[in-house]
């Protein structure tokens, strides 16, 4: 690596290392200092070591919100990541529309997430939403997403498409821009097919953005929260509580600060440990590169 | 301000102590021998750092699966992670 | 102009993306007993009432100016603390750094629900609850990572030569770094703002969380109103547009670089 070895560069690092510092490891210290006890109030609380994780780790509720988590991400990152690169190959390459193009692809990420529900809600209502309204009377289709538990699914998952895909397109657009012009022209005069260009020259260009994207899309699908939250409210019943619902409503809504920490760890692990193997991955795959 | 609200309890107080503890003495082995990239058992060339790192999260997922599968003593658990720590330091 | 196959699914594309937004920004215009009474793609009675409703309820303004407060607290608390860090990242390898720079990224993959709890008691310790410095510390867990991410990325891209022949024409580090090296990586300045902007500006359950009366963000506020019963969809469709403003004037600015931001940064 072409790097000055200096140890002190920690100064410039250390500001940073405060706040975050601050701000991740007191919380999580609390968080397992929690996780063994059970708090009773300000003052008064009882160790119980191992008890809450039993409680998580045997809960059966617990156990379909993550299997509900896990599906939901995998179908995200199926939906987002072709749809992301098919559109971010039909972007213009030069001239006025790139600006515009990208201007309106980046409007949904740019929506406060509650919004995001919130459109979502008053664009898919049975009796003022658009598509509620017109799947009901044109095509008398019964649709209900605050009744129907596939309606309510196939909705999360349309409104996390519509407001996640341009990330992807954003990304894998950029990576496209980076490959040279004399590659296309190689590739003509080659006689290569459409399909060949993309499979041998687009496609190996796009993997860094690519593996950058799915990390991204997996973490954040995997945390989601406010978009199903502000849409169906986890419901009907509970087929679309995911994981961060869950523990919202054990941690605010019913105080259970001892089992809700419990759940903050285990959660916390299950991230750390796909955050660990897609970061591998990425960076073992940027040296074999280099 | 007092840490209170943090409800420290001896137990989980000794382990960040620990951790804190081996972060340390890394640390200043790295100072006194600096650590090679090397391949073990791990799919992939590792650092000391990197050794450590994965024997931590490993043990923590070995203490999950007994909490969640066994009845037995954690006691077990905890030496088989200290086992798991220190293989994986070694020939990691 | 002939529109081929490539054109055409682009823009169904880009149908798909700005229908509900039409439907928002249409609702937003039409009296609430429109919305509940009549089927219309265009308001019938076009009103400016909700707006004028936003802007003169102070529950409804103040929320705006308490999350442009935070949000703007927090943008230069990231990118004063990220600036030199990058910068350390991109030029030094000194000891820890691939471990540090991992540990980083761990915080912006983690759930903010996890940190809720802690926040909640600790803020309140520390009598730091219901401000507006509360909400934009507790978002610098996810924003720091973020900005010194996308900003070792930028700062990648710049020859080292520079430094080394800024110090051998005798500058000294802080004035080399802010009259050469800041004016170098603008454009990665103001995407990192950017990005710092938005996911602040997004975030609802960690300000929601932090917050009761002073410091409560629009978004807490709009949450309210959904749960009310009698609701006030045109109100709401109007507070939903106006959070869209603020993006749409950043987004312009930064339109050309926007796309480079995320490439940049290695993972």
């Amino acid at each position: 690596m072409s790097k000055w070895e200096d140890n002190k560069a920690w100064f410039l690092v250390l500001p940073v290392f405060l706040v975050v510092a601050f701000s991740a490891i007191i919380p999580l210290m609390t968080v397992v200092n929690y996780s063994v006890q059970d708090i009773l109030g300000p003052g008064d609380r009882v160790f119980v070591g191992d008890e809450w994780y039993r409680d998580v780790l045997t809960d059966f509720r617990l156990h379909e919100a993550l299997w509900r988590q896990i599906v939901y991400s995998f179908c995200v990152l199926a939906i987002e990541v072709p749809l992301g690169i098919g559109v971010a190959l039909t972007l213009p390459k030069k001239g006025w529309g790139v600006s515009a193009c990208l201007v309106l692809l980046a409007l949904p990420l740019l929506i406060p997430w509650n919004v995001v529900g919130t459109i979502w809600v008053v664009f898919s209502r049975p009796d003022i939403g658009l598509t509620g309204v017109t799947l009901n009377n044109l095509f008398g289709i019964p649709y209900n997403f605050t009744a129907n538990p596939v309606h309510s699914w196939l909705t999360v998952l349309i409104m996390d498409v519509w407001h996640w895909t341009p990330l992807v397109i954003l990304l894998c657009y950029a990576g496209l821009r980076a490959i040279p012009e004399a590659y296309y022209q190689a590739a003509k005069i080659d006689g290569a097919s459409r399909f060949a260009v993309f499979r041998y020259i687009q496609l190996p260009k796009m993997r860094g953005v690519l593996l950058i994207a799915v990390l991204l899309r997996f973490m954040d699908s995997f945390m989601i929260y406010t978009e199903p939250f502000v849409l169906t409210g986890g419901g009907p019943g509970n087929s679309t509580t995911f994981l961060s619902q869950y523990l919202t409503k054990m941690a605010v809504g019913q105080f259970d600060l001892g089992p809700a920490a419990a759940f903050s760890l285990v959660y916390f692990l299950i991230i750390l440990l796909f955050s660990y193997i897609f970061y591998t991955v990425i960076s073992s795959f940027d040296k074999g590169e280099a | 301000m007092t840490l209170e609200w943090m409800a420290w309890t001896p137990i989980t107080a000794s382990f960040f102590i620990f951790i804190g503890l081996v972060l340390m003495g890394m640390t200043v082995w790295q100072i006194v021998s600096p650590t090679v990239e090397s391949k073990g058992f791990l799919p992939m060339p590792t650092t000391r750092g990197d050794r450590l790192f994965i024997g931590l999260l490993g043990s923590c997922y070995i203490l999950l699966a007994w909490i969640g599968l066994t009845e037995l003593s954690l006691w077990i658990a905890l030496a088989l992670c200290f086992l798991f720590l220190g293989l994986t330091l070694r020939f990691g | 102009m002939r529109i081929n196959l490539r054109q055409a699914a682009l823009l169904a594309y880009l149908f798909f993306l700005l229908l509900p937004i039409y439907w928002l920004v249409n609702m937003s215009f039409k009296e609430t007993d429109e919305i509940l009474g009549v089927f219309s793609l265009l308001p019938e009675h076009f009103t400016w009432a909700n707006y004028k409703m936003i802007f003169t309820d102070p529950s409804w303004y103040t929320g705006y100016i308490n999350s442009i407060k935070y949000v703007a607290m927090n943008t230069v608390i990231s990118l004063s603390v990220a600036l030199p860090a990058a910068y350390g990242f991109s030029r030094f390898s000194f000891m820890g750094d691939k471990h540090m720079f991992f540990w980083l990224l761990t915080n912006r993959m983690s759930p903010p629900a996890v940190f809720l709890l802690p926040f909640f008691q600790f803020y309140q310790t520390v009598g730091l609850f219901d401000t507006h410095i509360a909400v934009a510390l507790a978002h610098c867990l996810f924003n720091v990572p973020l900005a010194v991410w996308i900003l070792e990325g930028f700062m990648s891209g710049v020859p080292r030569e520079i430094d080394e022949t800024a110090f051998i024409d005798g500058y000294s580090f802080p004035r080399f770094f802010f009259t050469i090296f800041i004016p170098l990586i603008r454009a990665g300045i103001g995407v990192t703002a950017f990005f710092c902007f938005m996911f602040s500006w997004v975030e609802l359950l960690l300000a929601r969380t932090l917050t009761t009366v002073n410091a409560k963000p629009i978004a807490a506020v709009m949450t309210r109103t959904i749960s009310a019963a009698g609701m006030d969809w045109g109100g709401l469709a109007a507070a939903g547009v106006l959070t869209m403003v603020p993006g749409v004037i950043v987004i312009w600015f930064v339109r050309n670089y926007m796309a480079k931001g995320f490439a940049l940064g290695r993972v």
